[in-house]
């Protein structure tokens, strides 16, 4: 299905649209597939896998650490592809790869996309690629279907907005304040406004992510974008007690359960 | 050769190598850089505003020396060393220091940060904080706050807090990681000293204009004193700045060898050295903010990397280096810590010099390579820094007894 009518579908039956993140392979491909059923049976629309690199510089402490740990655990780049595999046929949420480029670029562009497609993702996020290192990858993808999601951030200049605008497909990934992921963003009128003058630019779905902890945010998001974006806060709820806290930390977001 | 005048669309590439991969978040203040720096080099008062600070504040011109028992001793080529060692803080860190506090200063930013191997990059950050009055934090791999301790010492007391990264291998790479962090979260008030002619462009760029105070100076002084132009140019290479400097002098001087020297750490082998040019385990790939030869894996993970000289101890290296080896105008070769080690018995026995152990990478090259070269032929090496500050790793290498007794006391003294 179009991904647009996708998220429009959605957005009929609740909202906001929610996108979440593991680590492959941290703390185990196990443990991915249980955090991953329970985000299934709180009716996730998107799911980031990460794909774990050594120098994940755009990363807060905690998933410097998942990215290390699941390294040293042995995770590759192919577990990773197995993984997403399972976990598309298993799953009705759609699969974006994450990760940084080097991890892209070392493949080699066409088989990345090859890769990619064969696993049953959807896109990718990769936060060190700017537009101006990205119109072959970009091409490539597009030719097979697939998504690459555009980041903007609030210190982008109106111009530098319009082209991400013009490149972006799917949705995009508004981050909502300066810094690495998992720290405390205040969802303030700074952020409303920041989204205002993103949707004057595109009019794709904005997810918002970056600091997404608590209900207040899921509510905010609900207001002033269309997709929230949850990090480090699950990944936190699980360190804190498995199973049992994840399931706490989506039922205190208040999202609604349509599995 | 004018490696900084871009084709349309390949700005801050050096053939296939360098780039800027940077966050969308950091993208518009790498831009406010790159502008600031254009106008800095269309300024034609900023270079000697640079060049009058380097003088007053860090004793520039630093002198060439003629090292006259070792070109004996060897029985080959005449050996000349370019002292930067002889800067103020020690090594020729500060020349790019100075300059990008210029930057900061046109920038208007009140904070600055670096990150820092052998604590010779930090240390300069730390002391120009302290002259322009700007706030200062230092990024330090937690391996090499161990084992470079006098210069953290001397960064704290300066005034900068210090900040021991325990992420990934705690070096260098590690240490650039957390400056991008924290960057990315501050860059309003922050500039980013980044410390060699690695990163992102325009930092190779920046780092390599700065630095050419080396090789400019280098030029005039070894045609004055040895009459004429050296057969070959020796410089240890981390990530390349104080080989970017001095080699600069002689570019175009397609009678003078260039030749990068390496950390061979404990010899050939995956994860026992630091050699991304000299050995053949590199290859390309795109990380910390920029393309070049990386020591990694199959999936692009960084390797482990080992050598005595905390400074040369990084994955990368600069992407000018690399597109020069490419060219083959500039040679790479290797030495290993224990050839280290050797060389620096042999300079201070000779010489009474105390060269950096990453500067002695250099004085190891060219101490191999000397005894087959003629008598009239002729040396440079850069003596990047200067070699106090391993204390602690040299006495160790040296296994020295009388220094040991004597921490041993120090260590009862504090304890007590």
């Amino acid at each position: 299905m179009d991904p647009k009518a996708t998220i429009a579908q959605g957005k009929q039956t609740k909202s906001p649209l929610v996108m979440t993140h593991v680590v492959c392979g941290y703390p185990s491909f196990e443990a991915n597939l249980k955090e991953l059923e329970i985000m299934n049976d709180f009716g996730v629309d998107f799911v980031e896998l990460q794909f774990p690199f050594s120098e994940p510089s755009a990363d807060g402490p905690l998933f410097v650490k998942a990215n290390q740990v699941s390294l040293e655990q042995g995770t590759t780049v192919a577990d990773c592809f197995d993984f997403m595999r399972q976990v598309t046929a298993r799953f009705d949420f759609k699969v974006l790869m994450m990760g940084y480029y080097n991890t892209v670029f070392k493949m080699g562009h066409a088989r990345f996309v090859q890769q990619l497609k064969d696993a049953g993702g959807y896109g990718y996020i990769l936060p060190d690629l700017p537009i101006e290192e990205a119109g072959e990858l970009h091409a490539l993808s597009k030719a097979e279907g697939l998504t690459p999601i555009m980041l903007m951030t609030p210190t982008n200049s109106d111009e530098r907005l319009a082209q991400l605008a013009a490149v972006a497909a799917g949705f995009v990934y508004v981050v909502a304040r300066k810094g690495v992921t998992g720290s405390k963003t205040q969802m303030s009128n700074e952020v409303a406004l920041f989204l205002s003058r993103c949707r004057k630019f595109t009019d794709l779905p904005l997810g918002v992510g970056f600091g997404v902890s608590a209900k207040e945010d899921i509510d905010f998001i609900r207001e002033h974008g269309d997709i929230a974006i949850i990090g480090t806060a699950a990944l936190k709820a699980w360190e804190a007690g498995g199973e049992e806290s994840l399931r706490d930390f989506f039922d205190q977001l208040g999202i609604q359960s349509f599995g | 050769m004018n490696l900084f005048d871009f084709e349309a669309g390949r700005e801050g590439y050096y053939g296939q190598y360098g780039g800027a991969f940077v966050p969308e978040i950091i993208t518009s203040t790498i831009k406010e850089l790159r502008d600031c720096f254009q106008e800095c080099l269309q300024d034609p008062g900023f270079w000697t505003e640079f060049e009058q600070l380097m003088h007053e504040y860090s004793g520039r011109p630093t002198p060439v020396t003629y090292l006259a028992n070792l070109s004996k001793k060897l029985g080959g080529a005449q050996i000349y060393v370019k002292r930067e060692d002889l800067n103020h803080t020690g090594s020729h860190k500060i020349n790019n220091v100075m300059g990008q506090g210029l930057l900061a200063k046109r920038l208007g930013k009140p904070r600055v940060i670096a990150e820092t191997g052998a604590g010779q990059h930090g240390f300069a950050t730390a002391t120009m904080a302290a002259k322009f009055g700007f706030e200062c934090k230092i990024y330090m791999g937690e391996v090499d706050v161990l084992r470079q301790r006098p210069n953290v010492f001397w960064m704290e007391n300066l005034g900068a807090e210090v900040v021991a990264v325990k992420d990934g291998q705690r070096t260098l790479k590690d240490a650039i990681n957390e400056c991008m962090r924290d960057w990315v979260a501050n860059m309003d008030t922050t500039h980013y000293v980044l410390g060699t002619a690695c990163g992102p462009h325009p930092f190779p760029e920046i780092v390599s204009y700065f630095q050419s105070i080396i090789g400019k100076e280098a030029n005039k002084q070894i045609q004055a004193q040895a009459g004429r132009l050296p057969d070959r140019v020796y410089a240890c290479v981390g990530g390349g700045s104080n080989a970017m400097g001095i080699f600069q002098g002689f570019l175009d001087d397609e009678e003078v060898e260039l030749i990068g020297c390496e950390a061979g750490g404990t010899g050939t082998g995956i994860g026992h050295h630091a050699a991304r040019l000299a050995y053949p385990d590199a290859s390309v790939g795109v990380a910390q903010g920029y393309k070049t030869l990386f020591l990694q894996d199959a999936d692009g993970n960084m390797l482990e990397t080992e050598s005595v000289a905390a400074g040369l101890d990084y994955i990368g290296v600069s992407p000018i280096l690399a597109y020069l080896a490419e060219q083959g105008r500039v040679r790479f070769a290797a030495a290993t810590n224990d050839e280290v080690t050797e060389a620096l018995r042999l300079v201070m026995a000779t010489e009474g010099l105390i060269p950096a152990l990453e500067s002695t990478h250099a004085y190891a090259r060219a101490i191999a390579e000397a005894p087959a070269m003629a008598k009239d032929e002729i040396i440079l090496i850069n003596q990047s820094g200067r070699g106090d500050k391993d204390i602690f790793t040299v006495a160790d290498a040296l296994d020295d007894d009388h220094w040991k007794s004597f921490i041993r006391a120090k260590a009862i003294e504090y304890g007590s």
